[in-house]
């Protein structure tokens, strides 16, 4: 059984960190298909937020398909990561760090590039603010 | 859904001095809602009136679709734990627990005694010799265990070290977890809130300066920074909540459900305390308009 | 809610119980002493004409217990209004406990009156059984004093004790309720308690029942002096009537026309001058007593009405407090 964590300075929303958890200890191997996830009691327990967010986390897993909710017994892994394709992310990493280096040649500092990446990424994945 | 609460302009007044005015909330049911305000903000007052231990003087509540404390059987659907979680002191634990059982119909006593052993109290152990701590839980057992459809708690955790803060919380996470009963909880700290609270109700000034789930609050109010502007230049959507200006720059806080399509602003997100702090200060303020006067953001 | 008012009120209940308990003991290891002593002595003193030796040496017995009764009798319902009354609501005002108790289940109506219920006949209970034992322990130097409807002896006997008791409670509970905090509402009880005790003894008792009149010859044996007084010198006869328990309003020797003024000093009575001269000079005046009284028969009426206007005192403060705690209890 995996525990989590949470990180409340990081911003970033409590439930998309559950996900990121369970996402990341599908890829180490730690949870396997057939595993209990945590229960929405013992999450709260141990980490006092609102139960309401693990089911949202819970939700959005079982909406990926890797997870299933089993009524009165709890929520068990179905399938486990589609798995880092390494050459898929062996091609972005190289595509980057070659967009990166013309982008310095170019005259744009660290600070630019952050906030072009920035707005790039919001405008691809918010829900339409930028 | 159903409410839980329901106000209408609901005042309660002391002499001369309106403790609370003009209070209208709606309560959905299932959230855990998070009253914030500073101290004398008129958070008690309206608990109080919530369970019946005060009466209004203007407007209406309802709790579960009839009056506060109007019978037995409506009391025994609220559960409370009073500010400073009053316990008589010289009753043993265990005393106050049969309390519990004499005066509550649907009272679980197996629930009561598995969470005062998961606690570690001493059940012959009187209550006036509990820490603050131990006492705010053995308040919140007694207020669980007559298994309430609402619960409701006065600043419970204000005068506890953050380790029993922690503790309080977890013990009330779960036993809220499996049966969606719905949780109002005050405080005048917003950082005790946030981790658990998906209903927010800011009260400054014995005014509701807001009230909204907190998903949609944080999703709707933005930090804009760019050059020195006239908020009032803004489109119509855009509610300027606070205003900060140099000779130069201009920062502001506004609430709004379109895109800000604008690039000279930088966008960033707002902190759930931010965003509170912000509400607060414009509560204080005597400007009863959206657009605040221009102001310094302290 | 019973229940629960029983376990908070349990540990008062013993001490009250103790100290009855106590009483008790002694009161049943000296009475029945009395009451034989009173029987050989007392009541057969007329065959051996020593009554009054036996009298005296009767009602000397046991002084320090009869001034232990006395007390505890005096002292009872004020301490049940400061003990038990003051601090029923006032202490879970104080505490911020009655947060805890009304918001569980319980109405303010159905807390106040099972804790009014309990607690005041719990009181009156108290009060009565004490009146009772007190009473009975009693009754041989009652039979010999003769003054039960003395201001004094009357509020420590028969069942006007349960009254004080019910009315101090209510008393307490109400002070407590207005004022919040338990130590002054004990003070504002024991003041205000003693004022109507003192005040309705003397000042609306007497008015219970209407007196006897009577109107008769002058009764030489009451006579307790002669002389003269102003206006104008005229003749004045000390009168002191002595009947057996009854309680004398006033008295009041006039003429045989029934006037107040007596007329100058009779030659009989004048200086220089024996007590037989001036009896005869007295009885040649026809000189006529009226005294104003209750008889001693009278004393189990007042009692009641006592009782009954003491109670119904008592339950007119309790609907105040049901009223107040309805309307105004924060």
């Amino acid at each position: 059984m995996i525990e989590f964590q949470l990180d409340g300075t990081s911003g970033v929303a409590t439930y998309l960190q559950l996900v990121q958890q369970v996402h990341d200890a599908l890829r180490l191997g730690l949870l396997k298909p057939g595993d209990q996830l945590p229960t929405a009691q013992q999450v709260v327990a141990k980490l006092a937020i609102n139960p309401n967010t693990v089911l949202k986390a819970y939700r959005d897993l079982e909406r990926e398909g890797l997870v299933r909710a089993r009524s009165g017994q709890g929520t068990f892994v179905v399938r486990s990561m589609p798995g880092s394709d390494q050459q898929i992310q062996a091609r972005f990493l190289a595509t980057m760090t070659e967009w990166l280096r013309s982008a310095r040649s170019a005259g744009l500092g660290p600070d630019d590039i952050e906030a072009i990446y920035r707005t790039a990424f919001r405008s691809c994945f918010a829900e339409g603010v930028a | 859904m159903t409410a839980v609460l329901e106000t209408a302009g609901l005042g309660k007044r002391y002499g001369r001095h309106w403790a609370l005015r003009d209070c209208t909330v709606t309560i959905p049911a299932g959230k855990i809602v998070g009253l914030v305000g500073p101290n004398g903000a008129g958070k008690t007052t309206l608990l109080q009136l919530a369970v019946g231990l005060l009466a209004p003087s203007a407007g209406t509540i309802k709790v579960l679709g009839g009056r506060p404390a109007a019978d037995q059987a409506q009391l025994s659907r609220v559960g409370f734990v009073a500010q400073d979680t009053p316990v008589y002191p010289r009753l043993t634990v265990t005393k106050h627990l049969r309390m519990g059982a004499y005066l509550n119909p649907g009272w679980d006593g197996a629930l009561a005694a598995q969470r005062i052993e998961q606690f570690g109290l001493d059940p012959g152990q009187r209550a006036g010799s509990l820490s603050g701590g131990q006492r705010a839980q053995l308040a919140l057992t007694i207020a669980i265990a007559k298994r309430p459809d609402v619960l409701i708690l006065d600043e419970p955790v204000a005068s506890l070290d953050p380790l029993a803060r922690r503790e309080f919380l977890q013990g009330l996470m779960e036993a809220v977890a499996w049966n969606q009963t719905t949780v109002v909880l005050s405080s005048h700290l917003i950082a005790d809130l946030e981790r658990v609270c998906d209903y927010l109700i800011v009260l400054a000034a014995s005014h509701v300066q807001l009230t909204d789930v907190v998903d949609d609050l944080l999703a709707s109010h933005h930090r804009l920074t760019g050059a020195r502007r006239d908020p009032r230049t803004l489109p119509a959507d855009q509610e300027v909540i606070e205003a900060s200006h140099t000779d130069t720059q201009t920062t502001l806080l506004v609430r709004t459900r379109e895109p800000i399509l604008d690039p000279a602003w930088i966008v960033k997100p707002v902190s759930l305390e931010d965003m509170v702090l912000a509400y607060l200060r414009r509560g204080r303020q005597p400007n009863p308009t959206g657009r605040p006067e221009l102001g310094v953001l302290s | 809610m019973i229940r629960f008012t029983w376990l908070q009120f349990r540990a008062q209940a013993s001490v009250a119980a103790g100290a009855l308990a106590v009483l008790a003991v002694i009161l049943v290891v000296t009475g029945p002493q009395l009451v034989h002593l009173y029987g050989t002595t007392v009541a057969a003193c007329p065959a051996q004409h020593d009554c009054q030796s036996a009298v005296n040496a009767f009602t000397s017995q046991d002084s320090f217990v009869r001034s232990l009764v006395g007390l505890v009798m005096e002292a009872t319902p004020a301490l049940i209004g400061m003990f038990w009354g003051a601090p029923l609501i006032a202490r879970d005002l104080e505490t911020g406990t009655y947060r805890l108790a009304l918001t569980q289940s319980v109405t303010k109506r159905r807390w106040l009156a099972v804790k009014l219920a309990l607690a005041g006949l719990g009181s009156m209970a108290t009060a009565g059984l004490l009146s009772l034992m007190v009473t009975w322990w009693s009754s041989p130097f009652d039979r010999i004093s003769m003054d039960r409807l003395d201001i004094s002896t009357f509020s420590v006997r028969g069942i006007v004790p349960v009254g004080y008791a019910a009315f101090a409670f209510a008393l307490g509970v109400t002070a407590g309720l207005l004022i919040r905090r338990t130590v002054p509402a004990m003070a504002v009880t024991l003041a205000v308690f003693i004022g109507v005790l003192v005040g309705f003894a003397l000042r609306i008792r007497p008015h219970l029942i209407a007196p006897i009149r009577a109107v008769s010859a002058l009764n030489m044996s009451w006579v307790t002096s002669t002389g003269t007084r102003a206006p104008g010198n005229s003749f004045f006869v000390g009168l002191a009537p002595n009947s057996d328990g009854a309680w004398i309003y006033s008295s009041q020797v006039t003429t045989a026309a029934g006037r107040a003024n007596l007329g100058p000093l009779p030659r009989g009575c004048g200086s220089n001058t024996s007590y037989q001269q001036c009896v005869a000079a007295i009885t040649r005046m026809h000189l006529r007593q009226v005294v104003v009284y209750q008889p001693a028969s009278r004393f189990w009426e007042f009692q009641w009405y006592e009782t009954a206007i003491y109670v119904a005192l008592a339950l007119a403060l309790a609907g105040f407090c049901f009223w107040w705690v309805r309307r105004r209890l924060s």
